[in-house]
């Protein structure tokens, strides 16, 4: 079997006018990061639901990543 | 170059220098940066860091295309290379451009090109150009920038290493009359304090030094930085530098403190938070415009009229009007514009063309998702298996179409995508390429054009979020667009057609308050062609400004009440109230309505928007002897002594406290406005009786921008200046019929003793009661009862509940010609919604569903911009989001108990669907 290090899966819901703004900026300057975390966007943090912490760690994720 | 013609009908000579890019085809994608030969120092970065003849200015900049240099590129100065033509796969390198002259016909100008900047012999003499580590404060702030030279960090450019002590110096080429510029540049006091607060987190341990003559942190709150900085171990040091020694790196700096010792300190790097000049070319661009400058090269205006220059229809904004900061330059700019739409009111709506739309097609019930996947050149395509993940989409449900492009935003591909949507019959799109934010608009523009509604639109960003920073992991990355774009596809599945509503603005605004600045923005928006109710809760109009009996530039401010006056009550779309007061308001932007209630009746009006221009009124003071003793007076009462001619015959010896009231006595903010109008009323003194002695205790002279003419002028008459700590007041006292000041001089380390004929007290500015009008209209205050704007930098006249400006002392302390300058732009940014007549909804708003909502309220009590108001339903109250108002943030729908409130675009069941595609 490979040895493969544990990669986990990280959920992150992003704010669409800071958080998710400033991820499109670290893509602009080229900024390097582990490719682990799908976004989805949101129109603020303050709409994140405590329900789609606790459904993204039932759907598999590793970790929740809120930007806001 | 040149501006012929007259207010309402100009023509503009323009000179366009060529970028050598067409901004129409460049997708800001970097190639031709990185195949560029030729290294230059970035402009952007002020010398700190390179970049190559072709380049972007800066990761914001606006339009997003690449510029060539051509004083560096090889093919312009030596008709080699063109490199960067071959790499550009969007074929937007063009170096057929030239210059040219081309004519605009306007209706009127503002000119704003902004502040110049300090010459280098000018800061050679603090020490710039010995060493890489003396730079300027605009070198210092790319440094602490992320985006910056060295990624935020604090690094000495001579060899990468942390400094370890910092001085800043202050006044550099300000306040300085050999170099030329006798002003004061307003905003270094507070920049530098930002700089070296900057400093100071990411780097707790650095030992930061501020040299400085006075701190001048007068802007609104500023004050309260100023005290952070200290309270972080910033230094402030009162000296003016002497001199600076380099030695092994270090920097030996020679000061005498305020106690007349001489001290040499050594530090690792050194700061020149440099002024603001005049721009560059000032003489040229009055020169064209046919405007006068003032003496310092800045544009010459009025304080009655500080947004125009002397020639009808050119208007000015930001700091070629005079040094600002930024909150006064965004202000400038709206005011400008309000200044535009009196003028033009007339030609409004003339010169545009409405833009027409198919009709939108009905939704089937059976969804056809079609999928466009974005190479954008080599940016995704180089790092991203484009064809995989076509591949893997086309296996998605309910996807009929799937295609890649090149370039998914350009021309050509819109209507590619336009006919793919016709021909498929596709009723969701989802388009894998970058940002929304910059995009989404772009995207749901095609899908109008094909008829389809644009909620049914989603995008992946696989460049921006995924590309660009995988760059080393392509495997990874690809299969990271695969999850994003499944995501997308089951957002998708569920979007609906969303209705695009207009609710209609009443035309007409409140004015609240009748000084200076209500009397200002209530006839900027009827010369804007707009009904206007100008409430006042006294018996007359005015305010503050009757008691004003001069200004410090020598206009007249009876004059400027008078006219103003005369025009506001002439002007028939503005209907006066006096003696009124404001008994209640409800609604939301587009649909206020008021309650008056006057001494006979009351009234109700209803208006689209309100202009808060409450004001504020003298501090009353307790203090110094103020109300018992006959020879202690006001500023405002001493300049009615001075205009009336009486009461100063045998007034011989005068002493001005200042900050009575103010910084950290009974108020805790600078007033801002105490300091000019101690030197305005201590020159008017002096013209009239030559041999007065005055003396003037004070903390911090506080006489920024221009005014610090007339503090140059003050001393140069003879007037004393003596300063005082807070900890250490002068005290004031009485004995047989004589006054007394008892001062502790810092310079001569004594307690001195005057015994003047008169005691003035500068007394600070407090604001109006507003506790009422706050919670009725449900908009903050400041902890000092001032009213808090939306943003303090960018929008300083606006508040996060929409509909609702203000301007004038409401906002903070502040002099006529400021007052002026925000009472327009109030008016200005007033006459947004009520030029439109509709406000347009974003489709995204919140929604509640009657049945579900329990009439909890904690919707209510949530939402930060008042979009939710409680209804009767049938015998219990219910909420309702008033989509005016409404943001989309969804904070009510998260808080729901009963999950009755459902966001538009952002469902729980889309949500929930994008988070279970993720666990696929």
């Amino acid at each position: 079997m490979k040895n493969k290090s544990f990669e986990p899966k990280i959920l992150g819901f992003l704010c669409n006018w800071c958080c998710y703004a400033a991820a499109d900026s670290a893509g602009i300057a080229r900024f390097q990061y582990p490719p682990n975390i799908r976004v989805v966007r949101v129109m603020c943090t303050g709409r994140i639901d405590p329900l789609f912490i606790v459904e993204a760690f039932s759907a598999g994720a590793d970790g929740v990543f809120v930007g806001g | 170059m040149s501006v012929d013609g007259n207010a309402g009908n100009f023509i503009a000579g323009v000179r366009c220098i060529p970028r050598y890019v067409d901004e129409k085809l460049c997708t800001a994608c970097g190639t031709c940066t990185s195949y560029c030969p030729v290294t230059i120092k970035d402009q952007f970065n002020d010398g700190l860091s390179l970049t190559k003849a072709i380049h972007i200015d800066y990761q914001q900049a606006i339009p997003a295309a690449n510029v060539v240099n051509a004083d560096f590129c090889l093919f312009l100065t030596r008709r080699e290379c063109k490199q960067c033509e071959r790499v550009c796969l969007a074929n937007a390198i063009d170096f057929k451009q030239q210059p040219q002259v081309i004519d605009i016909n306007v209706g009127a100008i503002i000119l704003s090109p902004g502040f110049g900047r300090i010459d280098k012999k000018v800061l050679c003499k603090y020490g710039y150009g010995i060493s890489p580590d003396v730079m300027t404060g605009m070198e210092f702030e790319r440094i602490t920038s992320a985006s910056g030279p060295f990624m935020g960090k604090i690094v000495r450019p001579s060899d990468g290493r942390h400094p370890e002590r910092i001085a800043f110096f202050q006044c550099i080429g300000s306040r300085d009359l050999p170099s030329g510029n006798g002003y004061c540049s307003s905003v270094c006091c507070m920049y530098a304090i930002k700089e070296a607060l900057v400093a100071k987190d990411h780097a707790p341990d650095i030992d930061i030094a501020i040299f400085y003559m006075d701190m001048r942190t007068q802007g609104k709150e500023f004050d309260y930085t100023r005290i952070r900085a200290r309270e972080k171990g910033i230094r402030f040091i009162r000296s003016r530098v002497g001199g600076v020694h380099a030695k092994d790196k270090i920097f030996e700096v020679f000061y005498v403190n305020e106690q007349g010792e001489h001290i040499r300190e050594d530090f690792d790097m050194i700061v020149l938070p440099e002024g603001l000049e005049s721009p560059k070319d000032a003489k040229l661009l009055a020169g064209a415009a046919c405007i006068d400058l003032n003496k310092y090269d800045f544009c010459m205006t009025s304080s009655y009229a500080p947004l125009e220059a002397n020639r009808s229809g050119i208007f000015v904004a930001g700091a070629f009007q005079g040094p600002k900061d930024v909150p006064e330059s965004v202000t400038d700019a709206s005011g400008a514009a309000a200044l535009v739409s009196e003028l033009l009111c007339k030609a409004r709506d003339t010169q545009v063309k409405a833009r027409i739309y198919p009709e939108e097609k009905e939704i089937e019930k059976e969804l056809r998702i079609g999928v466009f996947i974005c190479s954008c050149g080599s940016n995704i395509g180089g790092v991203v298996d484009v064809p995989a993940v076509a591949g893997y989409a086309a296996g998605l449900e309910n996807v009929v179409a799937v295609d890649t492009n090149l370039y998914s935003c350009a021309q050509n591909t819109q209507e590619a995508i336009t006919e793919k949507i016709k021909v498929n019959g596709l009723n969701r799109v989802v388009v894998a390429a970058c940002s929304p934010r910059t995009h989404e608009p772009l995207f749901q523009e095609t899908l109008k054009n094909a008829g389809l509604n644009r909620s049914l639109f989603e995008m992946a960003n696989i460049r921006d979020h995924c590309s660009w920073v995988h760059v080393n992991t392509p495997e990874e990355a690809t299969e990271k667009s695969k999850d994003l774009v499944r995501m997308a596809v089951a957002k998708a599945s569920l979007l609906q057609p969303m209705r695009e509503q207009e609710i209609p603005v009443i035309p007409k605004a409140l004015v609240i308050g009748s000084g200076i600045s209500g009397m200002t923005a209530a006839l900027s928006i009827a010369r804007q062609g707009f009904e206007c109710y100008l409430v006042e809760k006294s018996h007359k109009l005015g305010g503050n400004i009757k008691r004003l009996r001069y200004l410090i530039t020598g206009d007249d401010p009876g004059r400027i009440f008078t006219e103003l006056e005369s025009d506001v009550r002439s002007n028939p779309l503005i209907h006066v109230y006096e003696n009124a007061v404001i008994d209640n308001i409800t609604g939301y932007i587009g649909n206020f309505a008021t309650t008056l209630q006057m001494p006979e009746h009351s009234e109700m009006l209803e208006h689209g928007v309100v202009v808060i221009a409450t004001g504020g009124m003298p501090y009353e003071p307790k203090q110094y002897l103020y109300g018992k003793s006959k020879q202690v007076v006001t500023q405002l009462e001493l300049e009615e002594m001075i205009a009336g001619g009486k009461g100063l015959e045998n007034v011989h010896d005068i002493v001005m406290i200042q900050c009575v009231g103010s910084r950290g006595e009974d108020l805790s903010y600078c007033s801002k406005v105490c300091c000019s109008q101690a030197i305005k009323n201590a020159l008017k003194i002096l013209e009239y009786n030559p041999a007065a002695n005055i003396t003037i205790l004070y903390r911090d002279i506080r006489t920024y921008g221009f005014d610090e003419d007339y503090y140059q002028l003050a001393r140069e008459k003879g007037v004393t200046f003596i300063r005082f700590e807070k900890d250490y007041p002068p005290e004031v006292t009485e004995k047989d019929g004589f006054i007394n000041v008892d001062v502790f001089d810092r310079i001569l380390g004594a307690k001195l003793s005057i015994k003047p004929d008169l005691i003035i007290l500068s007394v600070g500015i407090t604001p109006a009661p507003a506790q009422d009008l706050a919670k009725m209209l449900k908009i903050p205050l400041t902890r000092d009862g001032f009213f808090l704007e939306a943003h303090p930098k960018l929008r300083p006249v606006e508040f996060s509940v929409e509909g609702i400006y203000l301007c004038g002392a409401a906002h903070s302390p502040k002099p006529v010609s400021e007052s002026i300058a925000q009472a327009k732009a109030a008016a200005g940014k007033a006459c947004v919604p009520l030029t439109r007549g509709f406000v347009a909804v974003e489709p995204i708003v919140s929604s509640v569903d009657m049945d579900a909502c329990i009439g909890c309220r904690i919707c209510e009590s949530l939402c930060p911009y008042a979009a939710i108001r409680m209804i009767k339903a049938g015998k219990r109250k219910k909420a309702e989001t008033i989509s005016a108002s409404c943001k989309g943030c969804g904070i009510c729908a998260s808080h729901c108990p009963a999950m009755a409130i459902s966001m538009a675009g952002f469902t729980n069941e889309q949500i929930l669907s994008q988070i279970h595609a993720f666990g696929e």
